[in-house]
């Protein structure tokens, strides 16, 4: 066995995930060379690198969050790329639009590289794929066995009941959802329920373009606009979380709240953030999901990089798996 | 329990206060009448004998779910509610079949009720047998009923609020038929509808609080209309002298009768029909003990002739609710107090009138206020003269005109996460001060801060954790907060030696560094000092 094949193919740097056999970092949070990027959420795709990989699903996703001009190379799910020693290729992650899994394959070692993902459907993006490898780094964000999701057609059919309640009572309903990837996923599965329209905040409004540009399928929106004589009551608001409490949210004039997000599984969490409604809705493997996928994969060995890192090591140890915490700057907001 | 549980649903998904007592109004005017009985004891926060206990139910959940004790404990301190973890863990999943429809009565009274007296086995038995059959709301919900009290966000007086709603009955009205010990069941509810609630005979009127003084005292305008007494530091307590009987109720309503048989002797010479509401105080000599003693007194059902010896107790009467059975509490407290003046002469110095503070201007009753610590007491009451004796927290009347609290800063040594609204924040924190160039924890607080600065310190400690002690982290040494207390105490079962009283977190000071805290020496000469006025 060679000096190579011994050291990890993948380890933690200042600038973030970096494999130097083939010289590029994943999701770095410093700019480098050479990213390869497993989704556009600002806390994994950041500006300043000179070359961004990213699966082609999601490139319009990370050109309009990227700066003008930036080098983006887009990736069919499957296609394999050649970088210094390693072949590596993007597979759906299920998280978001154009969200992906690196896997990276060197002489027989594997190693894939989850970004943020979930096994749950949903209309906006790809199903997950399960990716054979030797090392799994995965996210951890949800990995206590309290956070297990329900099904997704009942939360949607709760934001539709919640609303026509409000709407029976003359309020406006407000609902805080992450502007890319939750706020589009909740359109998509409000539409198989109804054809109403909807207004959205303007951060949320662009992404929504995106992912029409991209053939999905959402509810009709209108922006949530100031104008003279709107009028809201009755009528459902998507709104990214940073809009609660602001003055923007004033033109709704009675309104109820609510806020879709996994945190929403835990009723302190909840009454905390002081939303009238928590709707217990995703994009990240929930506790059973992840036992599930690190099973599916077959890793022998796991490291997670953000979450509940420390409890699902500890358990998967006691369960002869071997695990650790790599330390790194994802965020565990949803 | 389905019916109670859609009104837990909605109570607990709104913030709106209106919604709230709609919810409840609607909920009593609909459910049966023991049904209705038994959500009120509910949420005004009354709570059965627990017949299970946390430990007993936290080694069922280990068994039901599989899930390694540790795990448990660790999803446990995040969700920061036990009844909530065994719902979320082993509750039956959505899609079951819901079993058959039991109602809130007979959850009580058919199934929570009789645990008592079966054994352990079969109290597994039964409990984790409804924990794999309740889907995750009603799950929680009998949980919740098993361990303790329902938080739900109503306050005791929105359920006043909905109950003087649906019954067109007046809120004090309500009020009082609430207060005291009384059975749930649909005599209750019946009696209760008929305006007939819950007057038996040794029933107490509901407590008139005072708000805290905000700003000058020159403001409650002329000195005469105020009278003024210390306030004590005891325990609040009524005396209701009715049928022969005397009974002695903390503000808590918890009959404490037994524990303070000394004032029940000199409270058995009123002549029936006599309520008085006053503070109950640790006294020996001419001096009151600090509350620290009192508290040994509190914990025992019958105190031994040491204890009656050691630590005597007595009730120094505020204000005069009942005479000859009727209810004085529309009169002014000028004509209470004279009345319950001339009640209080000549009996035994157990049962006191609280002597009126002299001092005729602001001015020099602000001097005497001064005195307030050397006396033991708190602080200052004052009380509008034309006043009645209102209900529960009225603003205007009384105000308490508090001492300024002790302050010192210490550095955050440990954080726990917290509980309720604060789950899966580190918000218990431990203080310390420094000691021969280590830092001792001399004080634990929970309370003072802003959202934003508890969110901003949660990330802080998970960043900078030392070493974890189960769910306890210990962080460096780095943050230094300024904390009140409202007293101090020597303690051998504190490694620091002292104790402090209320201690609550001030401010959060980012400008001073760790080595400026602080030093136990500064805390033990406070110590030194009151103990040598109190001497």
């Amino acid at each position: 066995m060679s000096m190579v094949d011994t050291a990890d193919l993948i380890t933690v740097t200042a600038a973030g995930l970096y494999c130097a056999a083939g010289d590029f970092h994943i999701d770095p949070w410093a700019p480098v060379e050479r990213a390869v990027i497993t989704h556009a959420h600002g806390d994994h795709l950041r500006a300043g690198s000179a070359t961004y990989y990213v699966a082609e699903p999601g490139a319009d996703l990370a050109r309009h969050r990227l700066p003008a001009g930036t080098a983006v190379t887009p990736l069919a799910y499957g296609e394999p790329v050649y970088l210094g020693s390693t072949r590596i290729s993007l597979h759906p992650a299920g998280h978001i639009l154009g969200s992906a899994q690196v896997q990276i394959m060197q002489g027989d070692r594997i190693w894939v590289v989850s970004g943020d993902y979930k096994r749950d459907a949903d209309p906006t993006c790809e199903a997950f794929a399960v990716v054979r490898c030797d090392v799994l780094i995965s996210e951890a964000t949800f990995a206590l066995p309290a956070y297990q999701w329900p099904d997704t057609a009942v939360v949607a059919r709760e934001v539709l009941d919640w609303w026509h309640v409000n709407r029976a009572q003359g309020c406006a309903s407000v609902l805080f959802a992450y502007s890319l990837g939750k706020a589009q996923r909740v359109l998509a599965e409000l539409a198989r329920l109804t054809g109403d329209l909807v207004y959205v905040h303007g951060a949320i409004g662009s992404l929504v373009d995106i992912y029409r540009g991209r053939g999905i399928d959402m509810l009709p929106t209108a922006p949530a606009t100031l104008a003279k004589g709107a009028d809201y009551a009755g009528a459902l608001i998507l709104a990214p979380p940073s809009a609660a409490g602001s003055p923007w949210m004033r033109r709704f004039g009675e309104h109820r709240t609510g806020f879709c997000s996994g945190w929403m599984r835990i009723r302190g969490d909840r009454r905390r953030r002081g939303y009238d409604r928590g709707f217990v809705l995703s994009d990240h493997a929930d506790w059973p999901s992840l036992l599930r996928t690190f099973r599916d994969t077959g890793a022998g060995r796991i490291l997670l990089t953000h979450g509940y890192t420390d409890a699902m090591c500890r358990y998967l140890r006691e369960q002869g798996v071997d695990a650790q915490p790599l330390r790194t700057e994802y965020g565990e907001e949803e | 329990m389905r019916r109670f549980a859609e009104l837990f649903e909605t109570l607990d998904t709104t913030t709106s206060t209106r919604a709230k007592v709609d919810a409840m109004s609607a909920y009593f005017r609909s459910a049966p009448a023991a049904d209705a009985a038994w959500a009120v004891y509910v949420l005004i926060g009354r709570r059965l004998k627990r017949s299970v206990g946390p430990a007993l139910l936290r080694t069922w959940l280990k068994e039901a779910s599989g899930l390694p004790a540790w795990l448990i404990e660790e999803t446990y301190a995040s969700v920061g509610d036990l009844a909530e973890t065994i719902a979320l863990l082993v509750s039956a999943p959505a899609s079951a079949a819901p079993p058959k429809e039991v109602s809130l009565t007979e959850w009580f009274q058919g199934r929570i009720l009789p645990l008592a007296d079966i054994s352990a086995e079969e109290q597994r038995d039964r409990v984790v047998g409804w924990w794999r059959t309740l889907a995750y709301r009603e799950c929680f919900l009998v949980n919740k009923l098993l361990t303790g009290s329902l938080r739900v966000g109503v306050s005791r007086s929105l359920v006043t609020r909905a109950l003087a709603d649906c019954l067109r009955q007046p809120r004090v009205q309500i009020e009082r038929s609430l207060i005291g010990t009384w059975n749930p069941s649909a005599g209750f509810w019946q009696a209760l509808t008929r305006n007939e609630g819950n007057l038996h005979v040794a029933q107490p009127y509901p407590f008139f609080l005072a708000s805290p003084l905000e700003g000058e005292v020159q403001r409650l305008g002329e000195r005469a209309h105020w009278a003024a007494e210390w306030k004590w530091d005891g325990i609040r307590g009524q005396i209701v002298r009715r049928g022969g009987v005397c009974t002695l109720w903390s503000r808590g309503e918890e009959v404490i009768t037994e524990r303070f048989p000394e004032i029940i002797e000199a409270a058995a010479t009123l002549p029936d029909g006599t309520v008085l509401d006053g503070e109950v105080l640790a006294w020996l000599g001419d001096r009151v003990l600090p509350f620290a003693r009192l508290q040994q007194r509190i914990g025992r059902r019958k105190p031994s002739a040491k204890i009656l010896r050691e630590i005597p107790a007595r009730f120094i009467a505020y204000d005069l609710l009942e005479w000859e059975g009727v209810d004085w509490r529309p009169h002014t407290l000028r004509e209470r107090r004279d009345l319950l003046e001339r009640v209080m002469e000549q009996r035994s110095p157990v049962l006191a009138a609280s002597p009126l503070m002299e001092g005729k201007s602001w001015e020099e009753l602000a001097a005497a206020r001064g005195q307030a610590l050397k006396r033991g007491v708190e602080g200052v009451m004052l009380k509008d003269w034309s006043s009645p004796y209102g209900t529960g927290r009225q603003r205007g009347a009384w105000w308490k005109w508090k001492v300024d609290p002790f302050v010192f800063d210490g550095v955050l040594l440990y954080a726990a996460p917290g509980h309720g609204r604060r789950s899966n924040l580190y918000t218990d924190y431990t203080f310390g001060v420094w000691n021969d160039g280590t830092l001792v924890p001399v004080a634990k607080a929970y309370s003072g801060l802003t959202d934003v600065e508890i969110q901003s310190l949660d990330r802080w400690i998970r960043v900078n954790t030392r070493e974890k002690f189960g769910t306890v982290r210990s962080v460096e040494p780095k943050h230094v907060f300024e904390l009140a207390y409202e007293g101090i105490a020597s303690s051998s079962r504190h490694k620091s030696g002292i104790a402090l009283r209320f201690p609550r977190i001030v401010r959060w000071r980012p400008d001073k560094p760790a080595a400026e805290a602080d030093s136990l020496t500064n805390l033990r000469e406070v110590l030194a000092s009151c103990s040598a006025q109190s001497a």
